[in-house]
């Protein structure tokens, strides 16, 4: 016969029944209607989740924050000043409203208070959106790598084309890694909104992720292809004439002062058709097969997609509509000329000072002039889109 | 690449680390800290190859609890008044998370270690996660939970109202000033290393004694990424310790956001947890209990005091203050009350305190009805709109509180509020420590030392000040606290949804017009206020006027 210990009874919160849930009761507030966030007017009819999560979470003195910042730099700058990239959008210089004893809150009465509020990720990404993208990227190149080990595709690949990976493509992990943590990172303390900031955060996940994927498929050549040196990027990286002008423009680029707009647009507007889509799609990509190697082209597409399909996408969306602004329009045009005459050159030269690299692989790829124009044609079709004419500085 | 191991694939992206060759990268941001460039390693070892589907799987256990909750109609067991409070932490929070995102690239400015940079945008990355999860959880509260509003227009609620202004503080504060005092001191060391524990850890424990578990399936969630951050955190301040010239900015930043911390932290969660919970068992932590294990024990006897012997000058003074604010001074309860005081300048519903909350709060903190069970008894008496004025206006043995200038809670233990004449304005501050961080500690020079990069204190702090004579239907009219009747006040000080028993703009229209303690503390002669800080001192506790008998 078996005995039953009776348990001393647990001290646990007990389940209460409240009818705590939507619909229970009629009262003011209680409808449908009342179950949206209901402080800004969504870029379409109905307001997006990508909206909800995102706007006006970075609050604005124009709008709502009626005590102001509290907090100032020493210079006495505060909040994230508009002044931060010298681009406008309209209504940006009117001035903020002025609070004093008695004022009240002064809330803006017709949202938004000025342009830059109007610009959406066309990517919609927050959290969920960017892990499941980045999961989804970093899963499929591993099993592209690992059906590549597995099958010995390494092999197949010409000695000459081994030290071109183990130089150039390697070299490029650093481009990403610059742009990653010192351009897009840098800039996401800088924007107007919180969209903006956000969609440059993501940018630079896309950016840190490209970089670390190269280097970690860096690593794998290196167990998998004797004789493979997986340090040998560092020093094509620190020393080869081919790469020390794409080097020179990237830390240009890091080095623009105090403009959050010109940082973004350099690189995603100028440099990446002319020296990044050049280099990863004009050489990398279609070189590979034909030297024996499918798996570069998919480590390197997945880099190529990001920017081409979504960096891009976010970027157009955010200058675009500043060529039009109501306000601001040749103001802005005229800001965009002036850093097209600033970086194409510069872009322009170091993409010749990579022509170089288009003689190294056994199988040779398109003739660098044709990449080239073809990078052109593309960067030109970008600037149709911000509503912007290719410069004269192209056609050097 | 996926047979790689995790310390190979670290090490292996350490060689991405970048030395400039042409161009040095433009310093926008800048601190007084100075750093030799040491070899320190980052802490984290996190590679993206494993972080994006590590996060991955943990959104879709939050996303999926989030289903099961509906589906499992979570919201006929949940507590309205711990839902309402939310109503207030989940409009500020998603700012304070936002604002750490944008807080790293002043660290990479300011930390010259390109390896503990990695770390640094990995945090980036998570916060935007905690920010947006954070939206995406009220989101779902608005849509499920009997009353919506508060929830329905919850950032222009934070933007306007005074609560959120001290919230902000917990955000602005990451990312303007010097950079290390900012990114480092303020948000990593202590906000998250200390505070994150009573608020990601303690307080979800809490929900979910209320019938809410997807606050801590999200917070629990998020909180699990902190433990990364606090690594940072501690990385930075070994290299800020190695150089001796930064002890003094070290001493002065950690006494700094030490008490800004327990001022606004423990005023906030601290209500939460003991006056937003219906969960009077004897033998659930206090607020109080739960700081002495979470904050005195884990992070200050375990975390602060090993870093003494790296020649860290630690604030054991204020440490043992805050504690003796929370124990002796009642500094909780004065919050609670003050919140409960002003209802109708918030957006949310505040429950009133019954015979068994009474009980509970004299076995914990024994005394507490002698002080403060005369108030609340009169609180619910005066609940529901019956030809009186909220309680702020009737007579309940209650001084309304000036603002302390720093924190912006008001001064509530009166004892120790102090005034002082900064910037050519009086202002009230709730202790010492506060008046320090304004006149000393915020300021270009320190102890003579020059420190031009430290930031400021601005803005419109006192939120009474932008209202100052205004009638109070006009001042929650103007802030937006309306619901869509058009007159009916989204605040009430109790929690009947009987259309009938709830406060009205129109109930407002006979209240005495809102007055700024701050302007006319400006309008004082040098004797009366001599005589107002006087009287102010001796008031107490409970808000009780000075000399009073009961």
């Amino acid at each position: 016969m078996t005995s039953t210990e009776e348990r001393p009874e647990r001290s646990v919160p007990k389940p209460v029944f409240t009818d705590a849930e939507a619909g229970a009761k009629e009262f003011p507030d209680s409808g449908a209607s009342a179950r949206r966030y209901n402080y800004f007017k969504p870029a379409k009819r109905k307001q997006t989740h990508y909206e909800d999560v995102t706007v006006e979470v970075q609050p604005d003195p124009r709008h709502y924050l009626s005590q102001g910042w509290i907090y100032g730099f020493a210079d006495g700058s505060r909040g994230y000043p508009l002044t931060w990239t010298k681009l406008k959008a309209w209504g940006v210089d009117n001035p903020e409203p002025e609070r004093g004893p008695g004022s009240g809150g002064k809330h803006v009465e017709d949202w938004p208070a000025h342009g830059w509020h109007e610009f959406r990720d066309p990517n919609e990404e927050w959290e969920l959106t960017m892990y499941r993208y980045n999961a989804n990227v970093v899963r499929q190149i591993n099993q592209n790598v690992e059906n590549a080990r597995n099958a010995k595709a390494f092999d197949q690949w010409t000695p000459n084309w081994v030290r071109f990976v183990e130089r150039n493509v390697g070299a490029w992990m650093h481009i990403e890694h610059i742009f990653g943590l010192y351009v897009f990172a840098g800039c996401n303390r800088s924007g107007p909104t919180n969209m903006h900031n956000t969609a440059m955060a993501v940018n630079s996940e896309h950016k840190i992720r490209f970089a670390q994927d190269l280097a970690l498929y860096n690593l794998t050549l290196t167990e998998e292809i004797e004789g493979f040196d997986g340090t040998a990027h560092l020093d094509a990286w620190n020393n080869d004439a081919e790469w020390q002008g794409v080097r020179k423009v990237a830390e240009a680029i890091t080095a623009i002062e105090d403009d959050w707009g010109e940082s973004i647009f350099a690189t995603n507007i100028v440099f990446e058709p002319l020296l990044g889509e050049l280099f990863r799609s004009g050489l990398v990509m279609q070189s590979a097969a034909g030297n024996g190697d499918y798996v570069t082209p998919t480590v390197v597409g997945a880099g190529e997609y990001d920017y081409a399909q979504r960096d891009l996408r976010w970027t157009v969306a955010a200058f675009a509509p500043l060529t039009q602004d109501r306000e601001f329009a040749q103001h802005n045009k005229d800001l965009f000329n002036s850093w097209l005459a600033k970086w194409v050159p510069q872009c322009l030269e170091a993409a010749r000072t990579m022509q170089p690299l288009w003689s190294q692989p056994d199988a040779k790829p398109p003739r660098f002039e044709d990449s080239l124009d073809r990078a052109k044609n593309r960067f030109a079709g970008i600037l149709t889109d911000l509503g912007l004419e290719a410069p004269k500085e192209l056609n050097q | 690449m996926s047979r790689q191991s995790l310390a190979k694939a670290h090490q292996k992206i350490q060689e991405l680390s970048w030395e400039p060759q042409y161009h040095e990268p433009y310093m926008k941001y800048g601190t007084d800290y100075t750093f030799r460039k040491a070899a320190k390693k980052d802490p984290l070892k996190q590679v993206l190859r494993s972080y994006f589907p590590m996060q991955e799987e943990k959104d879709n256990r939050v996303y999926g609890a989030s289903d099961g909750a509906i589906r499992g109609n979570m919201f006929r067991q949940v507590q309205e008044r711990w839902l309402e409070w939310q109503k207030l932490f989940l409009s500020i929070i998603p700012l304070p998370e936002i604002s750490a995102a944008r807080s790293m690239p002043m660290l990479f400015q300011a930390v010259p270690n390109p390896e503990l940079h990695n770390g640094q945008a990995i945090q980036m990355i998570d916060e935007v996660r905690h920010s947006t999860i954070q939206q995406n959880l009220k989101r779902l509260y608005m849509n499920n939970y009997i009353d919506p509003a508060g929830f329905n227009n919850t950032l222009r609620n934070f933007h306007s109202d005074y609560c959120g202004t001290i919230g902000r503080q917990f955000a602005e504060g990451f990312i303007t000033g010097d950079a290390i005092t900012a990114a480092s001191i303020y948000l990593t060391i202590v906000a998250e290393t200390a505070f994150t524990n009573t608020l990601f850890v303690a307080m979800p424990a809490e929900a979910a004694a209320n019938g809410d578990y997807l606050l801590p399936t999200v917070f629990h969630s998020v909180q699990s990424d902190e433990s990364r951050h606090i690594s940072n955190g501690y990385a930075t301040l070994l290299m800020a310790l190695s150089d001796e010239d930064n002890r003094q900015l070290l001493e002065r930043d950690l006494r700094y956001a030490w008490w800004n911390n327990h001022r606004v932290v423990d005023a906030a969660i601290g209500t939460f947890i003991e006056y937003g919970t219906k969960d009077r068992r004897k033998d659930r932590e206090s607020y109080a209990e739960m700081w002495r294990r979470w904050i005195y024990d884990d992070y200050y006897r375990a975390y602060l005091l090993p870093l003494e012997k790296y020649g860290l000058v630690i604030p054991h003074d204020l440490v043992e203050e805050s504690w003796n604010q929370i124990w002796n001074k009642g500094y909780v309860h004065e919050v609670a009350q003050f919140f409960a005081t002003g209802w109708l300048a918030n957006y949310w519903r505040i429950d009133g305190m019954t015979d068994e909350d009474f009980e509970w709060f004299e076995y914990k903190y024994p005394g507490w009805y002698d002080k403060y069970g005369k108030w609340w008894e009169n609180y619910n008496r005066l609940a529901k709109p019956n030809g009186h004025h909220p309680i702020v206006a009737e007579d309940v043995d209650y001084v309304y509180p000036h603002r302390c200038w720093t924190c912006m809670v008001p001064c509530l233990v009166r004892e120790d509020m102090v005034v002082d004449k900064v910037d050519g304005q009086w202002r009230t501050y709730c202790h010492e420590a506060c008046r320090w961080t304004d006149a000393e500690a915020f300021r270009p020079t320190y102890q003579g030392r020059e420190t031009p990069n430290m930031g400021k204190l601005v803005g419109h702090r006192e939120w009474e000040t932008l209202y100052h004579g205004w009638n109070w239907a006009d001042v929650v009219s103007d802030m937006g606290f309306v619901r869509d009747d058009g007159k009916t006040m989204t605040a009430q000080p109790h929690l009947d949804l009987d259309p009938k028993k709830m406060w009205t703009l129109d109930h407002l229209r006979r209240m005495p017009h809102v007055a700024s303690p701050n302007v006319i503390l400006n309008e004082m002669s040098d004797a009366d206020r001599e005589a107002f800080v006087a009287d102010y001192n001796q008031q107490g506790p409970a808000g009780r006027p000075a000399n009073a008998t009961s």
